[in-house]
């Protein structure tokens, strides 16, 4: 049986998954080493994709990846969140419906499945693909797709210091001149996302040659994404390929959501 | 209205988590099915209408652990139609690239997923605290697979640098050149790793199965090469959907594949890529396969793990190759031109064959995708091992008959594992 939380224990730590890849929780895996120490820390009492012992709540540390995108999600998601003193989504799905929230804008859902698959009435997801946050309280959100490995780790050691973790909003263009990157917007006429999109991964895409397409989501102050859907359309994107720079891994964050739809307005 | 059932594009099956439900009646299986519960997500649908440049950043999404081979497939494909030949240099990086996700996938399945069962641990953390240096040196030679993928994709976990045409820059020789003395150790670990899969007390389950995988005439499979069965059949991309077709059943979110012609199921992954394509393993692949008492041909599953280790050994030999000799492809990537028409190709995940099509449009939209996913092929082949399997071990108890189960069903690596490491074992004995 478990054992109910207290302050001697060690912290009790879940990790779920929703719809997503799995890509996140791998960078626990990933972590490899680190993993065998903070296990030293921690109980890992739950997490599938690890371990076959798998514990009942209540669970100190939550980690949920992935989006509520079927009716059981939604219920498993609430289920998740009384169980948990501290709930921490993690990942471009968990915090903004992710990838598959594509889907969203379309109003297609259902002719999706009946494209999709032979027998629809085998299928039973919801119209849309939502951030866990659209349900639940949530006391952390940790962006990226996937999760940035230290961003995570880090954001357990603060935890289990019983402090709450703090974590980088700045853009990725303030990222990419602290490193000294040249400007791929500048150098190169490509189109990017860095100066909305919010940093973490180091401001991965222009270090290697090719512009931000916004994998950790709006940055906290995501700045004139007018003006940047408007300097994609001068570089010669149609306003429709602009619209799907905003639209794409994030693109159901509300300020690229609003910034997608002015420029599709525009290609109408 | 006549229903088109299965011409339409069919969504990502995404592999995940799982439930398996046996129903049992005076000791006979009266039903098994092993229920496919993740989510769908529906990424064929969305592909069509975007740019055949996102394509890479899109379907990489749909694995988190093998996300190089869903680039790759539609890398590959995409720039066959529109012309774009690959250099020499280009098909060493991209080789390399994927040797990375071979090493990185092939030993987390070994030792963080399949090994602790074996041995009666629930996870490799537990497995870790009585052999810790075999862990160790495990988590060692995973991390130069990770470590691969990021110098030349920028990050393991959804490469940034792939693109249609090439990469968006280019590894230079001081960036790879410390993975050599790295590589060659592990190449060295190997046999003992090849030693301890021998010791792992498997099952025997010798039962006939058809055994599927890419086939090559001048190197072991990857990226590159036509189909091939162990019993006889060719085929290529082209035909791929007529050779195989897919059914939905209802427990299941993902299809299953059969053979067109027989209705029958087939196996995919490192046991078939190794019985089809023995003569291509490297020496070092072929001294660690034969340690850990793999012989060709052999269609047992329990022989994967053994399979998965011949070719990681593979992999580091391909990867200390290539390295040595490797020099940055100039320009690193051509800018393809968009050209109406049919995609298709497939490459080896780590899993088994993944192929890919796309219909795009003369402007570089792509119209209808269609991807169908290693593991959903294995589907139905896992369920027919589970029928077969199960006869023989009904009279153990719950707990361990979950255990075996899982077993059966983990040796085709389904991605996501979880699916197995979740299965709740649902069994009704009357």
């Amino acid at each position: 049986m478990s054992a109910p939380s207290d302050k001697t224990a060690k912290p009790r730590v879940a990790v779920f998954k929703m719809a997503s890849c799995d890509g996140c929780q791998l960078q626990l895996l990933d972590a490899e080493e680190a993993l065998l120490e903070l296990a030293g820390a921690i109980d890992i009492v739950n997490f599938a994709e690890a371990s076959s012992h798998i514990e009942p709540g209540p669970y100190d540390v939550t980690l949920v990846e992935g989006s509520v995108s079927t009716p059981e999600l939604e219920e498993q998601i609430r289920e998740i969140r009384r169980e948990s003193t501290v709930l921490i989504t993690i990942g471009a799905c968990a915090t903004s419906g992710g990838v598959q929230a594509l889907r969203n804008a379309t109003g297609k859902h259902d002719e999706f499945v009946r494209a999709v698959y032979p027998t629809p009435e085998y299928i039973d997801s919801l119209e849309d693909s939502h951030p866990i946050s659209d349900y639940v309280q949530v006391d952390l959100e940790l962006t990226g797709c996937p999760v940035d490995r230290g961003q995570l780790l880090g954001a357990i050691a603060s935890l289990l210091r019983g402090a709450l973790p703090r974590v980088s909003t700045s853009p990725v263009c303030v990222e990419c001149k602290r490193r000294g990157y040249v400007c791929v917007v500048v150098a190169k006429g490509e189109p990017c996302l860095g100066p909305v999109t919010r940093t973490g991964c180091g401001a991965l895409c222009p270090a290697f040659g090719r512009g931000c397409y916004g994998c950790f989501g709006p940055a906290q102050e995501p700045g004139n994404t007018d003006a940047l859907g408007r300097r994609f359309v001068d570089l010669g994107l149609t306003p429709k390929a602009a619209a799907d720079r905003f639209r794409f891994i994030t693109g159901w964050a509300p300020p690229f959501r609003e910034a997608a739809d002015e420029l599709e307005e525009v290609a109408r | 209205m006549t229903h088109r059932s299965v011409e339409v594009p069919v969504i990502a099956r995404v592999e995940g988590e799982g439930a398996l439900h046996i129903a049992v009646d005076d000791g006979t299986i009266t039903d098994l099915r092993l229920e496919i519960y993740e989510p769908p997500r529906f990424f064929e649908a969305f592909l069509a209408g975007r740019h055949f440049s996102e394509v890479p950043d899109i379907t990489a999404r749909i694995c988190g652990i093998c996300p190089v081979a869903y680039q790759m497939s539609s890398i590959h494909g995409l720039e066959r139609l529109f012309g774009v030949d690959p250099s020499p240099g280009m098909h060493e990086l991209r080789r390399l690239f994927y040797a990375g996700e071979w090493i990185e996938s092939h030993v987390l399945h070994i030792f963080l997923l399949a090994a602790p069962d074996f041995l009666g641990f629930d996870n490799a953390i537990e497995m870790a605290k009585v052999q810790p240096e075999l862990v160790k040196t495990a988590l060692g030679i995973k991390r130069i697979g990770n470590d691969l993928m990021a110098v030349i994709g920028g990050r393991e976990i959804h490469p940034v640098s792939p693109r249609v045409g090439g990469f968006s820059k280019a590894p230079r020789r001081r960036d790879l050149e410390p993975f050599l003395p790295r590589l060659e150790r592990a190449l060295e670990q190997m046999p003992g790793i090849a030693d301890f899969i021998a010791s792992l007390p498997a099952p025997a389950f010798p039962r006939p199965a058809e055994l599927v995988s890419m086939v090559n005439e001048s190197e072991y499979p990857m990226n590159e090469g036509g189909m091939g069965s162990t019993t006889g059949r060719r085929w290529d991309a082209e035909s791929y959907e007529q050779v195989t077709h897919e059914v939905h059943v209802e427990h299941s979110n993902a299809l299953h594949s059969l053979m067109s012609d027989t209705q029958t199921s087939y196996f995919l992954g490192p046991l078939a890529r190794v019985n089809l394509n023995a003569a291509l393993l490297t020496p070092g692949a072929r001294e660690v396969a034969e340690r850990a008492g793999l012989r060709v041909p052999e269609t047992d599953p329990f022989f994967s793990m053994a399979a998965r280790a011949a070719e990681t050994t593979l992999a580091i030999e391909e990867a200390i190759r290539i390295i040595r000799d490797y020099e940055p492809p100039t320009p690193p990537m051509v800018e393809p031109v968009a050209r109406a028409g049919r995609a298709t190709w497939m490459t080896e995940a780590p899993r088994g064959t993944l192929y890919h099509r796309y219909d795009v449009a003369e402007d570089g939209t792509i119209l209808e995708a269609k991807i169908i996913p290693p593991t959903s092929q294995n589907l139905r082949h896992m369920e027919e091992d589970l029928r077969r399997f199960l006869p023989d071990v009904l009279d153990r108890p719950d707990q361990e008959l979950t255990r075996l189960c899982e077993m059966v069903v983990r040796n085709y690596d389904p991605c996501i594992s979880c699916a197995t490491h979740f299965l709740r074992l649902d069994i009704e004995r009357s």
